[in-house]
């Protein structure tokens, strides 16, 4: 779903985001409620400067509006492959953007991350991923590379992945897959705003632990995790 | 020499269990979750591929100069220490262990790809978890220290991970990134990227550039006992996440790109952050390279 599309759906008309180069930065209304607004589109490729801008955008809604609620529009192809941002520490970039949300959720805003599009691997970790709860478009799609590379990599046949991933949700990159291993709290479908409205009052203020691992083992997605991170925090 | 230079032991040669005992006091380690609980890996079976009894990454509690600390070490020679289910659930579990026990620090010796690929979906979760995880122990005060010094550096979400942890330690050997060369190389070609190149691959990503920048605190030679007197020395000083501190990360970052962004290589950043003869940079040992610092601009860690 294209970004304007999306913010029609979500809040009529209530909404002044702009989009500069791929960057979206802006706020909305819902129930007359104000929402900081901020991510990106086009596929984005995350190098230093988006991430830095994401930064920016996070850290004036802590500065100048304190508790208000950030919804964070992803759509990535992971971070951008290039020398330069390498040379420069992209890392250290992006786990900026990853702090300053982490500082928003600390000090007692709601961060919510929404993949309406695309998602992939460095680009969502410090987003979607880091947000109190995650959540998606049904068509949004979430992997962690394509297959292609993901066999060059892993000197594992493409055929080969391309049927596991017709069947195993830890190869395929549906969003429901996602859903069912924790990693996505729910798909958002019908009424978005009413989506958008009760996903809000799911999350708590201070921020609860992290449930993704349990969710996965009570959606049968991911079967060992919970289990495993219990027994070496008791052991 | 000294006595102590002609007993080093190279960190990057040892295995992960080798730099977990050597790094403690003598005797102190204890495992949790060993090879003998056979915690093995779920989906690599499918794929054909040997799992490994504890796939890959050693945790547990021992003693820092008689200080309790939580430690974990990733084993490189499987996977690339890539973060599958289970290695990054003990991860998670470590840093949760770390809020009841409140241990002197959580020390992660981090020698990763990042994420699995043989896991890719729970891989990429695990890695998100691991980092929430690690910044609800900081939250907690509980300093975490990532010391990097393995053949296979540190990259993909596991940089990340790196950077979001209170200090960094690294070798002159280390590797600290986000995407590996060779996925550069792959995406836009030989020009962009050349992986085979490893000078440029070590300026471009390796502890001296690191250290020069201001993306790892202390610099020490590839040795167990020099990174366990960084790890001493840094113990008792968690760093709060403060709007203060990340406006001050935020500019400097910000200053980065427009001091150094059109640098098309890590020797021009070097000469413009003061230092002479820098293409000699690649020569110095870790001694060496710390006693430029102070001419080099220190980056702010947040």
């Amino acid at each position: 779903m294209i970004w304007t599309e999306l913010l029609d759906r979500l809040f009529a008309d209530q909404h002044a985001v702009t989009c500069e180069g791929d960057l979206l930065r802006g706020s909305a209304q819902l129930d007359g409620q104000t929402l900081t607004l901020v991510g990106t589109t086009g596929h984005a490729a995350i190098g230093v400067e988006l991430a830095l801008a994401q930064a920016r955008a996070v850290l004036d809604t802590v500065r100048e509006h304190p508790g208000r609620a950030i919804l964070l529009l992803v759509d990535t192809q992971g971070q951008r492959l290039r020398r330069r941002d390498e040379l420069l520490g992209i890392n250290r970039y992006m786990a900026h953007m990853g702090l300053c949300i982490e500082l928003a959720r600390q000090r007692g805003h709601r961060v919510l991350g929404l993949v309406y599009d695309q998602a992939l691997s460095g680009g969502f970790i410090t987003s979607g991923l880091i947000a109190d709860a995650c959540y998606a478009l049904p068509e949004a799609e979430i992997r962690v590379m394509r297959l292609p590379a993901m066999a060059r990599v892993t000197k594992i046949d493409e055929a080969r992945l391309a049927a596991l991933a017709e069947s195993n949700p830890v190869f395929a990159p549906g969003v429901e897959n996602y859903v069912a291993m924790g990693g996505v709290r729910a798909l958002w479908r019908g009424d978005l705003a009413v989506q958008l409205r009760a996903a809000l009052a799911h999350t708590t203020t201070p921020p609860t632990t992290d449930e993704r691992a349990r969710d996965g083992a009570i959606r049968g997605g991911r079967q060992l995790a919970a289990d495993v991170a219990q027994r070496v925090a008791q052991a | 020499m000294s006595v102590a230079a002609k007993l080093a032991v190279s960190f990057a040669e040892s295995t992960a269990r080798e730099r977990v005992a050597r790094l403690l006091d003598a005797g102190s380690f204890t495992e949790i979750l060993g090879p003998s609980a056979r915690m093995m890996s779920p989906h690599l079976a499918q794929l054909g591929v040997p799992a490994s009894f504890d796939d890959g990454v050693v945790v547990g509690e021992g003693l820092l100069h008689g200080q309790p600390v939580l430690i974990a070490a990733q084993e490189g020679e499987f996977m690339g220490g890539g973060v599958g289910e289970v290695h990054g659930a003990k991860l998670v579990g470590l840093f949760q262990r770390a809020l009841r026990t409140r241990p002197a620090a959580v020390l992660v010796l981090a020698e990763s790809g990042g994420v699995r690929l043989h896991e890719a979906n729970a891989g990429l979760i695990a890695v998100s978890e691991v980092m929430r995880a690690l910044l609800a122990t900081r939250a907690a005060g509980i300093p975490t220290l990532m010391l990097i010094g393995g053949a296979n550096g540190c990259f993909g979400g596991m940089g990340l991970v790196a950077r979001c942890a209170d200090q960094v330690v690294m070798s002159d050997a280390a590797r600290l990134a986000m995407s590996g060369p060779e996925v550069i190389e792959s995406s836009n070609g030989v020009e962009e990227f050349d992986a085979k190149d490893r000078a440029l691959v070590w300026r471009t990503t390796g502890g001296k550039h690191r250290y020069l920048m201001g993306d790892c605190d202390v610099l020490v030679e590839d040795d167990v006992a020099a990174f366990r007197e960084a790890a001493l020395s840094l113990l008792g000083q968690p760093r709060a996440l403060t709007l203060e501190g990340l406006e001050r990360e935020h500019a400097m970052l910000a200053a980065r790109i427009a001091d150094f962004g059109d640098c098309g290589d890590a020797v021009d950043i070097w000469r413009k952050l003061g230092i002479q003869d820098a293409a000699r940079i690649v020569d110095l040992d870790a001694t060496q390279i710390r006693a430029l610092k102070p001419r080099a601009e220190k980056g702010a860690q947040p």
